[in-house]
């Protein structure tokens, strides 16, 4: 939201109210069965213990959740440093107007129609390098490329698939933003003798302060729950190098019919997402808001 | 573009060199629906050997598969037009009004979308069934709102609060009713924010597998849940897969033709 | 500071065919250097382009612009030195008052404390002194246009400040405020200022000369009292004025009397006649069909009939504070004539005398000024 002072008018909640109505059943039921699991252990069919938060002290010694943790962590900032610088580049890149604006949009937008197990499907053909035309690709430049062998491959493999798959996303936002940036500002900085990079710097990042903050906010949070296209590019392999979190979680709720860690795990899971894009709103609504002090 | 803005070449090879990285995986996609099983796991070349159009027979002809588009556009359209609809009064009511409690509501929005769907499994499954609704469209539009509104109000709050309150203060000053200011100046100004709102709210419905394959069985099975089919005890069906992953794409691209005017426009100042 | 000359027509389409397909049809016009002007005229009359023509954002179909003499026709609104303030404010968000108005001039690489001469003079100008140092996002829209000009004023060799209707989001209180600073600041810099509104008071107190446009053309270019007194053009006698000037049409006959044409249901063909006027005016109008143009400030009314009157019927007493404009029909025609708010106005029904020859009135012939 903007920091403008707006009028204040308690009114406006009966414009909320449908919003909230669609989004807050759906909400909040599912989070009181969560709460309640995690804080019982259930034996059996209608015999369940208290346990309070057993489960949650049991989770953070688990040292193959950490280091999932960590892992998740690490794709997710590479996934955000390499997404949004490009993604920005691309938006900048493509025609504003005419067939060919039209064209390069549709062209762009493919790799986020396809559902995502046909993504990991299709990838698992497209890295092989026997049938493969990245594989091959690499081979023929004299890699020893392996996505099912190689762990670190595995991370980089399953990286380039996000990067591919969901770059348009950010570039999406990205364009719609810089298209509505009205044509005075670009005459007035010409008028003002601004340089290319003076114009990206002080007219159209500022601008597209409010798109970025929505494309950070939602590739953190995806990565950070991906499942599908991982899963079955590899599997979660080779070893675990590709175990991401949310697999982790289904393990072992699936897996090991824990209910009980399962619960507890999702809560935790859902509070560290919550605290990263907390963390990350309030600074992107800071960034280059505050009255500057000083002389000039 | 302004008359003094010249068309930087390393932007448009910048541009090339990614549409080539974003259409190859597409084209491979494409080419094995082209191709047998057979060949898709035997041999590597760049062309299919043997053309066949076989997969798209077997799709385009078999009602459980095509039908499965046919659900899933029901019920992305509808969430679509409804996402929309309620999330323009919201977003509008962000941007311009401040009242009690709206940055906690509006992050609480987003907080719907920061835990994986199949937390609400469960829940929604006995929700549905409870209200009659199991295998019908309308379950999969409802149950989509969850995490589509939320997405909808934040895109559209951010490009409302992009126009001055001035042209709002102005338009009451010459006169206009609210919904007609709304209507004819409003929503023409913020025309790339719904038009890329809209797009997404598609795309996030149109992909959604945990949840559309929960709340459906027959009637309203979604492509999404009968593209499984291709996975079975003998082993996966690639060309089928990737044929049907092929025509997946296709009303996507269709929907975003249509809204690459909304997208593409923009703002623009009347001009007297 | 420039003198700027256009010799030009425009048109946005590729092979305009008609005169409607130009949005600026063939004109010379000079703009005198350290004049105000305005362009003033109604939605799409291509003001907005002869704006654009100027500063250099669109480049004419046809002809030359010219700055002191030099043609100026394809360089850019850098090159021409050009400043242009925008109907909405348009800042850099990011910045400081301060850097904002600082900005041009650093792209210059004048020296740093040149800039903050500079900066100083031109922020007391425009008495943005003390919120320098403020972010220029948060500030009213009035303080936004006064930075967006600002940016303008600060270079000091700067040849037009060009305005696109600047005071259209402005509140109308701060409207007069904003008004009374151009002029200050026009007195004191002695700029050529080119100023584009659709709002007759805007240009009738900021401009020295106005250019009325219509449908592409410039209509009559002069000062507000010429427009005022003698308008070339009905459509300037129309559009100047709050209600523009009455325009009826009459007859002239052969005998030198004049006739109302009436307009309403008459039997047969051709106009009913209306009330026919004796014509004591003395002036030679030609024969046939004109248009008699009189401002409702100039109207005059009696109870008995006069020379050059014709009978009306008071349709209408509206009280505007410092006056009363009254309505009459004569001969089917709607005439309004303004009263001083304390004289006392017949009441609606009464029949007066509307004066309709005047030292003040004028008679067009095909819309343009004859008498």
């Amino acid at each position: 939201m903007s920091v403008v002072v707006k009028p204040v008018n308690q009114k406006a909640w009966w414009l909320i109210v449908p919003v909230i109505l669609c989004v807050a059943f759906s909400a909040i039921i599912p989070l009181m069965t969560v709460v309640n699991y995690s804080v019982q252990d259930i034996i059996g069919p209608g015999r369940a213990v208290f346990v309070g938060t057993e489960w949650f002290a049991e989770i953070m010694r688990n040292e193959d959740l950490l280091s999932a943790l960590l892992r998740q962590l690490m794709f997710s900032m590479a996934v955000l440093l390499i997404e949004i610088p490009l993604g920005v580049l691309l938006a900048l890149s493509m025609p504003e107007r005419g067939w060919r604006a039209s064209a390069v949009l549709v062209i762009v937008a493919l790799s986020l129609l396809i559902p995502w197990n046909v993504v990991g499907t299709i990838w698992q053909i497209f890295g092989r390098t026997d049938i493969g035309l990245l594989g091959n690709l690499l081979v023929g430049l004299g890699l020893d490329y392996s996505y099912s062998g190689n762990p670190v491959q595995a991370w980089l493999t399953v990286l380039l698939m996000d990067v591919w798959h969901w770059t348009p996303l950010v570039a999406l936002l990205a364009y719609a933003g810089l298209r509505a940036i009205p044509e005075a500002y670009y005459q007035a900085a010409s008028i003002d003798g601004a340089s290319k990079w003076a114009v990206f710097r002080y007219i159209q990042l500022p601008k597209m302060r409010g798109v970025l903050m929505i494309a950070v906010l939602l590739r953190f949070m995806d990565s950070f729950m991906i499942y599908t296209e991982p899963f079955v590019l590899t599997g979660g392999g080779p070893g675990s190098s590709t175990t991401f979190l949310s697999q982790f979680l289904t393990q072992m709720a699936v897996g090991q019919f824990d209910v009980g860690p399962a619960a507890a795990f999702s809560l935790i899971y859902f509070l560290i997402i919550l605290l990263f894009c907390f963390l990350l709103y309030n600074w992107m609504m800071r960034v280059g808001t505050q009255d500057k002090g000083g002389e000039r | 573009m302004s008359a003094t803005r010249r068309w930087p070449r390393k932007r448009t090879l910048f541009l090339v060199c990614y549409l080539v990285f974003a259409l190859l995986p597409i084209y491979w996609m494409v080419g094995m629906s082209f191709r047998t099983n057979q060949e898709i796991l035997s041999n590597f070349t760049l062309f299919p050997h043997h053309f066949t159009l076989d997969s798209y027979r077997l799709i385009l002809t078999d009602p459980s598969w095509y039908m499965g588009y046919v659900n899933s556009l029901i019920y992305v359209c509808i969430n679509m037009v409804i996402s929309i609809a309620v999330a323009l009064p919201a977003a509008y009511a962000f941007s311009r009004y401040s009242f009690l409690g709206d940055r906690q509501v509006f992050f609480w929005l987003l907080t719907n979308r920061m835990t994986p769907p199949a937390v609400f499994l469960l829940p929604f499954f006995q929700f549905y069934t409870t209200l009659g609704l199991m295998d019908t469209h309308l379950a999969v539009a409802l149950a989509h709102l969850l995490f589509n509104v939320p997405l909808a109000v934040w895109i559209l709050e951010g490009f409302m609060s992009g126009i001055p309150r001035e042209i709002d203060e102005t338009a009451y000053i010459d006169g206009y009713s609210f919904p007609r200011f709304f209507l004819t100046i409003f929503l023409p100004l913020i025309k790339s924010g719904v038009g890329v709102a809209a797009f997404f709210c598609f795309m996030f419905s149109w992909v959604e597998l945990l949840l559309a394959r929960t709340l459906t069985s027959v009637n309203a099975k979604p492509i999404v849940a009968v593209m499984t089919r291709t996975v079975s005890a003998s082993g996966m069906d690639w060309a089928t897969l990737a044929a049907a992953g092929t025509l997946t794409i296709v009303p996507g691209a269709i929907v975003i033709w249509f809204v690459r005017h909304y997208i593409a426009k923009g703002f623009a100042m009347g001009r007297v | 500071m420039a003198r700027i000359e256009l010799d030009l027509a425009h048109s946005y389409q590729r092979h305009p065919h008609s005169e409607a397909d130009y949005a600026l049809l063939p004109l010379q016009i000079t703009f005198e250097d350290g004049g105000a002007y305005a362009l003033l005229g109604p939605s799409g009359c291509g003001k907005t382009t002869m704006l654009n023509i100027i500063s250099g954002l669109v480049t004419p179909s046809r002809g030359h612009v010219r700055f002191d003499g030099r043609d100026r026709t394809h360089d850019s609104p850098q090159a021409r030195n050009i400043a242009q303030v925008f109907q909405f404010p348009v800042i850099y968000d990011t910045m400081t008052v301060g850097e904002n108005l600082a900005f041009p001039l650093r792209n210059r690489r004048m020296p740093s404390d040149q800039i903050r001469q500079r900066v100083h003079h031109i922020a007391g100008l425009l008495e943005l002194t003390g919120q320098l140092n403020q972010r220029a996002a948060n500030l009213p829209a009035d303080a936004k246009q006064k930075i967006s000009l600002g940016r303008g004023l600060v270079r000091p060799d700067v040849s037009a400040v060009l305005f696109d209707e600047p005071l259209t989001v402005i509140d109308p209180q701060l409207k007069w405020e904003l008004r009374r600073k151009l002029k200050q600041i026009h007195q004191e810099l002695g700029l050529t200022l080119i100023y584009v509104t659709h709002d007759q008071i805007e240009a009738m107190t900021f401009a020295d000369s106005v250019l009325v446009m219509a449908r592409g053309r410039v209509v009559q270019q002069g000062s507000p009292a010429e427009l005022f007194e003698r308008p070339r053009h009905t459509f300037v006698g129309h559009f100047i004025g709050s209600p523009g000037m009455n325009l009826v049409p009459v007859h002239v006959h052969p005998d030198g009397t004049l006739q109302l044409q009436g307009q309403g249901h008459g039997q047969g063909h051709g106009q009913v006649q209306g009330p026919s006027l004796a014509h004591t005016d003395g002036r030679r109008l030609p024969e046939g069909p004109l248009t008699l143009g009189l401002r409702p400030e100039y109207l005059r009314f009696a109870a008995e009939p006069q020379p050059g009157s014709v009978a009306a019927e008071v349709t209408r007493v509206r009280h505007m504070g410092i006056s009363q404009l009254l309505s009459a029909v004569a001969g089917g025609h709607e005439f309004k004539a303004y009263l001083p708010a304390d004289a006392a106005a017949p009441a609606p029904g009464a029949r007066v005398h509307l004066v309709l020859l005047d030292a003040h009135t004028c008679f067009y012939q095909n819309e343009e000024l004859i008498s």
